[in-house]
Formats: structure tokens, sequence, C-alpha cells
């Protein structure tokens, strides 16, 4: 109990209760990981995600968001120590966060909640290094196509026109693999989705949520950020 | 270069689509679960079959007895190491704990073989009743290995080839467990030898299938 005590300093337990009133348990096992011994900071920060995590699992979106937040760098260390490139470590980040989201009612908050996410981001890196291998052939042939389109009508249009190709592509190839494939087989292929469904085996709905998440992304990237 | 935005409205689409969740049970439950599935295929092959042939052959050779309980072991440490290791952040270490009943299970098998004697009421298996052994264990694992995949999907296996191993070790010697009770024949290299070949298409079945049914999870 002190453990959990000790964090009430926080605002989570504000939309803890909220949630708790839900009739959802509060919590209760993890006692055993949060009231052990203070010991490094780390592992100090560790009880606390642990704790966030207990109450996002139970529907408290600020202790969730909060959490993810804070994932966000051991994420990227896991990816790092990897060997995952530097330009490709938000790829990992993003993918490792929405398995998460997939996946959270598999933490036992019992347990280490580092433990938890650096395995699920330590697979997600290693899938970032096989599909980076791939997508690293697939731009080769895109340049080389690039190469062959002598298009030279009007120097400064033309220039601009290709540096806005040069960062929707850059845009798409930074996507997490998931939202890449969905704007490439719907958007660019111009495939239906039972087409895109076929040749993906993901089902609609995935593609779906996908393309809606990859667009979002673009806009966010390419009007957002200049 | 590090993308803080898009990061960042990534977490807030993920907070806002947050439902609360039902937390996992802990993995020895979810294997109880399975292993209750197994123990009504024994109970109806008891209620057909009896207990006693059974006894009466372990009464003449205990190494049969032993095999089976090899078998009965690995069954359920591997499905509770499967159910284990399907929790992310899990050590890699679980999956060797049926190492040491699979070891128990194959090596009093082996044993029997060595035999000169035979336990009562049973005789050398013909190649034609091994093959009824193949298609037992084989046809037992096939929802075995079924139903814990199913279970395991709710879960998520970051390993799928060695979960699948494993489920494949665990519905194979469940199967082989089962079989204990309604079989007829003493161990003899036919009869080992069919029951190392079920096992072997159960388990690489499990990997080739299983990996890719898992790693979707």
């Amino acid at each position: 109990m002190d453990g959990i005590h000790a964090l009430d300093d926080t605002p989570l337990t504000a939309d803890g209760s909220l949630v708790l009133d839900g009739g959802l348990a509060p919590l209760p096992d993890c006692h055993a990981f949060v009231s052990a011994e203070p010991a490094s900071a780390s592992e100090q920060a560790d009880r606390r995600r642990a704790v966030w995590m207990a109450a996002a699992q139970a529907g408290d979106r600020r202790a969730y968001e909060r959490v993810l937040a804070d994932s966000v760098a051991l994420i990227r260390a896991v990816a790092r120590r990897q060997g995952v490139a530097t330009d490709a470590l938000d790829d990992v980040v993003q993918e490792t966060l929405l398995t998460v989201h997939r996946v959270r009612h598999t933490y036992d908050p019992a347990r280490s909640y580092d433990a938890w996410l650096s395995a699920i981001a330590g697979r997600r890196a290693i899938d970032a290094l096989r599909s980076h291998g791939r997508r690293d052939r697939r731009e080769l042939h895109d340049e080389f196509v690039l190469d062959r389109q002598p298009d030279r009508d009007d120097a400064s249009a033309d220039a601009e026109r290709r540096q806005q190709a040069r960062r929707l592509r850059e845009a798409i190839a930074q996507l997490p693999p998931g939202q890449r494939e969905a704007v490439e087989q719907l958007g660019l292929r111009e495939q239906s989705l039972a087409e895109a469904a076929a040749q993906t085996g993901r089902n609609t709905g995935a593609l779906k949520v996908n393309l809606h998440r990859a667009l979002k992304a673009l806009r966010g990237r390419l009007h957002g950020d200049d | 270069m590090a993308e803080p935005r898009s990061n960042d409205s990534l977490i807030a689409a993920l907070g806002a689509e947050l439902v609360p969740v039902r937390r996992l049970l802990p993995p020895w439950l979810r294997m109880l679960g399975w292993l209750a599935v197994v123990a009504v295929f024994a109970v109806l092959l008891f209620a057909h079959y009896g207990d006693e042939p059974m006894l009466r052959r372990w009464a003449g050779a205990p190494d049969l007895a032993w095999a089976a309980l090899g078998a009965v072991l690995t069954a359920v440490t591997a499905a509770w190491s499967a159910f284990t290791l399907a929790v992310p952040g899990r050590s890699r270490a679980w999956a060797w704990l049926p190492l040491p009943p699979a070891l128990l299970w194959i090596g009093a098998s082996g044993l029997g073989c060595l035999r000169t004697w035979l336990a009562p009421d049973t005789s050398i298996a013909t190649l034609h009743q091994s093959t009824d052994c193949l298609v037992f264990i084989v046809s037992f694992s096939i929802p075995l290995s079924a139903l814990m995949v199913w279970l395991l999907r709710r879960a998520c296996p970051l390993r799928p080839l060695l979960t699948a191993l494993l489920v494949g070790l665990a519905s194979a010697a469940a199967s082989a467990s089962l079989l204990e009770i309604c079989h007829a024949f003493d161990a003899a290299a036919t009869d080992l030898l069919t029951h190392a070949l079920a096992v072997g298409i159960v388990v690489a079945a499990n990997a080739a299938m299983g990996g890719r049914l898992l790693s979707k999870a």
C-alpha cells in the first residue's frame, strides 16, 4: 500500500478514481511489485510506469498517455541497442506503441513494466531491421525509375514537383510497415479493399485503420512540419 | 531524426481509442484450463476402457508407468512454459522446463525396448497396430494444439516458433498420455518408433503452421 500512496502526489489518482468507480478492480495485484523496497531511480521509474499501465488497463486515459510518452525513450534505447538506424527509430517506436495498445491486457502489474515493454520493442526492432532490408531494395528500384524519366519542361516547376514527390516518398517510407503497406496497396496501386486484403493477408478493417492512420501521419508531416 | 510530433499524435490517437481491458489470467491458470480439456478426454476414455488394463500393465512393467508419468509431466510443463512464454518479458529459460520430464518419458520408453519380457496381456504391436497409435496421437493432437493456439493468440507470443514447438510437445505428450489409457501394447521398438514419429509429426506441424498462426497475434 505505501508504494501506491507514495505515488499519490501525482495527478494520476484523480483520473484513476473515476475509472475505478466504473466497477473495475482497483489494481489488485500490483502491490507485490509496487510496494517492494525502493531502490534505484530506474526501478522507481519502472514502478511508476507499472502503476500507470495498470490504471490504463482499467481505462485511465491520462495515465495511458503518460506511460506511452514515458516509454518512447526506452523503446528507442532498445531499438538502438538492436542496431536499428537512427532514422528508423521512430518506426520502431510507433510500431511498438501500436503493439502495446493491442496487447496491453497481457501486462501483469505485479511484474516489471520495463521488461514487458523491452520485449515488445526488441521484437519490433527485429521486424524493422528485416523490413528495412526489403525497403532498401525497393527504393533502389524507385531511384532507377526516376533516373530514366527525363522531364525538363520547366526547370523550377519541375524541381519543385520533384522535391514534393521526394518529400512524399520519404514520408511514406517513414511510415510504420502496416501503414506503408496500406498506402501502397490502396492509395498508390488503387486496389480495392478486398484485393489489398487478399494480397497482404490482413483483414479489411485493419487496412482501413492503417490507411487512416497513414494519411493522418502524412498530413501531419507534410503540412504540419513546414 | 526524432519525430516528436508524430509520436505525440499517435499517443493521443491511441489514448482516444483506450477502453478498459480484462487482464490476462496468469499462465498457470491458463495452463490448467487447457489441461481441463485433456482431463475431459481422459475421463471419457476411462469411462470406456476402465483403468484396470492400464494398471495391470503397469504392475507388470513399471517402466511403462514411468514413461506414462513422464508423458503427463511433459504435457503439463510444456503447456505451462508455452503459456508463460506467450507473455512479453518472461524469461526464455522457461522453454527448458519440459526437458527433464521429456527425458524421463523418452528414457523410460526406450528402456522398455530393452526388456526381454513382456508386460501381461500385451503383445508386440504389429506395424498395422502401430499405425493406429500414430493415428490416435496425431488426431488427438490436432484439437489440443488448435485449442492451445487459440488460447495463446489472446496473449502475445513474441517468439512464435519456440512457442509453437512447445504447443506441439504439449499436445503430443498429452495425446500419448491419453493413449496410455487404452494402449494394449508393450513398448517395443516398432511401437516406440511410431510414437516418436507421431510426436515428431505433431511438433513439426506446429512449428510449420503454429509459427505463422501465432506470429500474427
